[in-house]
């Protein structure tokens, strides 16, 4: 197997002591310290107890993937020493509680054994044992040769708004792990999180911030998501921004009411959105339907976990692609954006807004777990020279005003209630005024307006896909979503092969796919579901079936070494 | 002001001759007249069902979407324009069997809008079948045995869900009906009115004649401000023992006068802008 060039550090425990929390203060450090990040968050859909970790890869450069292997790990409980020591390599190193109880036989010979009281150093802090996670982490920083400094101005910004005593006693004991690492272990780990000269500014961020941010950016106005894992943390980010920025947020009873709320809320006048999983989608989809029916502008996050049914809550897949296409009733002009990472969730959200404004429709955008949950470092985001676009809008009042009056582009004036504007809003066919009519003319040429926003789309929004890597390449690999990370740190080792990225489904760019592909000398497809949903799509869009697949179904990312491996032992 | 030629459509009428739509709409007329809802002040959000036929005949801005999803509809327009006085109409299987969800979280929420719930205890759009307000026993197309399942009380289900304007009136009254909907609207928060609506074509029990032998008037004495007193008559049903008037009201704050965000004037009047988050990526350095 292939082994990338990165250092890596692992801490693993219960869930329930903070190892979420505690991974995304390491990546900080390493982040204020001058470093690039991937953070991989690993949890089972618990509480309390459970197997949780957070898997950080630290680098150099910017990375957008993480590596397989661990280089450091902290075990806060026996089953991450079960788990994840048999695989080190020799010169890896393990911190561990002594007072655990902790078996370290399982940890094969040759890795560097780190014992630290984690317990009773943080009880002697003042705090809890939930404070042990502290502990380690202060350790870690003696024996990364970490700047303790920085850690405890992150203790301080996250316990700003706590108990006083909080923030002492977790500075304590993180003093307290660090000072025992320096007194107790003359040995240093050789990779090193050493501060470099003036770091850039830099930002660890995952899609439910980034979706989160751009929302606001965008000047959303109404929101309702039901908690739905993986997007819940997109609620999180956003409903205690509402008072500031100006948009209401609003828990719904379900996924059916979080929808039509929106479609409601934006019918009335507001940018609006809703988001959700694939369980959730399921039970919006008549709704969907609604929104491309009544014409009403619409953004629906989909963030993807592992399903059929309850599935693997907390684990990612790409298995809704089909399912956000389709999933309505009867036949809609509904856009999808698939985003392959945390900066391009940022923007297509943006443009999601400006798009569902223009087309008077819904706008998709698919996202999938490991984007959602998995953290990576970046350089602030610019929002650029984006506008509000709110389309063929109008909040005077128009003589004769027809709502859906038949156009050659599909889209029709839109207004608000409340503006002395008659019409009806209609989930009946219904005449351009709105009222019911069920006659065949009818119902004809509003299908056709309808449809006809999907053409005005490629036209004048459908990008061209991007290609990374050599325009004149052996092999072309074809893929969507978080696929896109790994594939790019893989394109590092393999010189002679491009990737064709999809972020457009619909409408979809068969012309530039054809284009691409028809060209191509070996095309691999690489998708984590079972059935090559995107493939089926291309071979529908272009007729070029897809031989090469890679699929990936057991929940867990497709990590750049599997690639590497892939298209080496195939002769790609 | 709003007179009776400003709410005509030309839209042919789709009702039975004799439906009980026909008290709803004339009630409904006489309201928007004596309020004067008009296409800057009102929208009317309707389910799916006979009752959602309704926005074709009122020249009134609408919104007819799916089966049992008129109130949460609603409740994101109030949200975000709450100037705007929003009328629900909905019926028995639009609002307590498709949407008993939205209806009894509506209730508890305390939104300011008001429910017309058009209740003929059958589905009339698919030609017959029981609902959850239809009798034990009841035979239709889709109980032939008769119905084995025990009706619901809206009035007491909105009571013990929260919400704080609770009524019934009768269609064939409508001059009861277009106060009690003008007292609805007028009240602060969510509030119900239970539409007793014979479905002459195919409801053979709950007809014009049963409802006329059997209603009674809630008078003076009646205080509807006791909540387990309106509890207690919410649950009378039987001959004559069908309470028509105000149930329950009670004051008490909608959930869009608490939120901050409406405090000065609705959420649309400013228009969305592009705004500045660098100061949000401190957090996440």
């Amino acid at each position: 197997m292939t082994s990338l060039p990165y250092f890596t550090f692992q801490i693993g425990g219960l869930a329930g002591q903070g190892i979420k929390s505690i991974g995304l203060m390491f990546s900080k450090i390493a982040v204020r310290s001058g470093y690039w990040t991937y953070n991989h968050n690993e949890y089972p859909s618990l509480i309390r107890g459970g197997h949780n970790v957070m898997h950080i890869t630290v680098a150099d450069q910017k990375i957008t993937a993480g590596a397989m292997h661990t280089d450091f790990l902290v075990a806060l409980n026996q089953e991450t020493v079960n788990l994840h020591t048999p695989k080190m390599q020799s010169g890896s190193a393990v911190l561990y509680d002594t007072q655990g109880g902790i078996d370290t036989s399982p940890i094969p010979p040759g890795i560097d054994l780190f014992a630290v009281p984690t317990s009773s150093l943080a009880k002697a802090s003042g705090g809890t044992e939930l404070m042990e996670n502290i502990v380690a982490l202060g350790a870690a920083m003696a024996l990364l040769s970490g700047n303790l400094e920085i850690l405890n101005d992150l203790i301080k910004e996250e316990f700003a708004d706590k108990d006083p005593g909080v923030t002492a006693s977790n500075l304590k004991a993180a003093f307290a792990g660090y000072n025992f690492a320096k007194e107790n272990f003359s040995s240093k780990i050789r990779i090193s999180l050493t501060p470099k000269d003036q770091p850039e500014t830099k930002i660890v961020v995952n899609a439910n911030d980034t979706v989160g941010l751009a929302s606001v950016a965008a000047g959303v106005q109404f929101v309702a998501i039901y908690p739905m894992t993986p997007v819940t943390g997109l609620l999180h980010t956003l409903a205690p921004l509402q008072e500031q920025f100006h948009f209401i947020y609003k828990q719904p009873e379900d996924e059916i009411s979080a929808i039509n709320m929106a479609i409601g809320a934006s019918y009335a006048g507001a940018r609006s959105m809703t988001a959700t999983s694939g369980g959730g989608f399921c039970l919006m989809t008549e709704s969907i339907g609604l929104a491309g029916m009544t014409e009403t502008p619409l953004v629906i996050i989909e963030g993807m976990r592992a399903g059929p049914a309850t599935g693997l809550p907390t684990w990612s897949e790409q298995s809704d692609l089909r399912l956000v296409l389709h999933g309505h009733g009867g036949e809609i002009p509904n856009i999808v954006l698939a985003a392959g990472d945390p900066e391009e969730a940022f923007h297509l959200t943006m443009e999601a807004f400006n798009l569902a404004e223009i087309y008077q429709t819904p706008v998709i955008v698919l996202i999938d777990k490991l984007i959602c949950e998995d953290d990576q470092s970046y350089r602030p985001f610019n929002s650029g020279d984006y506008q509000i676009n709110r389309g063929r809008l109008t909040t005077q009042k128009v003589d004769r005003y027809l709502r859906y009056q038949l156009s050659p582009d599909g889209i029709s004036p839109r207004t608000f209630p409340g503006l002395d504007n008659y019409y009806l809003t209609n989930s009946d066919e219904h005449n351009e005024l709105g009222y019911d009519d069920e006659s065949a003319a009818n119902r004809k040429s509003q299908m056709e307006k309808r449809m006809a926003k999907l053409a005005t789309c490629t036209q004048n929004h459908l990008p061209a896909p991007q290609l990374f890597g050599p325009v004149d390449a052996d092999l072309t690999i074809v893929s969507w979503g978080s696929n896109k990370g790994a594939i790019l740190e893989a394109l590092k080792s393999l010189p002679y092969v491009n990737y064709l990225h999809l972020t457009w489904i619909s409408p979809f760019p068969t012309d530039a796919v054809s284009k691409t592909l028809a060209g191509a000398k070996k095309i691999l497809n690489l998708e984590t579901n079972f059935t090559g949903q995107m493939a089926s799509l291309i071979s529908e869009k272009t007729g070029i079936v897809l031989k090469n697949n890679l699929l990936k179904y057991d929940g867990r990312p497709l990590y750049p070494e599997e690639i590497i491996d892939y298209v080496k032992s195939q002769s790609l | 002001m709003t007179t009776a030629t400003d709410l005509n459509t030309n839209c042919p009428m789709t009702f039975c001759p004799g439906c009980g739509n026909f008290g709803i709409w004339g009630a409904l007329k006489n309201a928007a007249i004596q309020e004067n809802w008009n296409n800057s002040n009102t929208v009317l959000v309707a389910g799916i069902g006979c009752h959602g036929h309704m926005v074709n005949f009122l020249r009134l801005n609408a919104f007819e979407g799916l089966h049992g999803r008129a109130i949460p509809v609603a409740t994101g327009i109030k949200l975000v324009n709450h100037k705007l006085n929003v009328v629900v109409l909905t019926g028995d299987g639009d609002a307590l069997a498709e949407g008993g969800n939205h209806f009894l979280h509506a209730c508890r929420r305390n939104h300011d809008l008001t429910v017309l719930l058009h209740d003929n205890s059958i589905y009339g759009l698919t030609t017959g079948q029981t609902s959850p307000t239809s009798p034990d026993g009841f035979r239709s197309k889709s109980t032939p045995l008769g119905n084995p399942d025990h009706p619901l009380h809206p009035l007491s289900l909105a009571i013990a869900a929260g919400a704080s304007f609770v009524a019934r009136s009768f269609a064939g009254d409508i001059l009861h009906l277009t106060e009690t909907i003008i007292a609805a609207t007028r009240h602060q928060g969510f509030s119900v009115v239970d539409i007793l609506q014979p479905c002459i074509t195919f409801n053979k029990e709950y007809t014009v004649d049963f409802y006329r032998q059997n209603i009674y008037h809630l008078d003076n004495n009646y205080n509807p401000s006791d909540k387990h007193a309106a509890f207690a008559k919410s649950l009378e049903w039987g001959p004559g023992q069908i309470p028509v008037g105000i149930i329950y009201q009670e004051n008490r704050p909608s959930f869009e006068s608490a939120l901050p965000q409406l405090r000065d004037q609705p959420l649309i009047a400013l228009e969305p802008s592009v705004k500045n988050i660098s100061a949000l990526y401190k957090k996440y350095q």
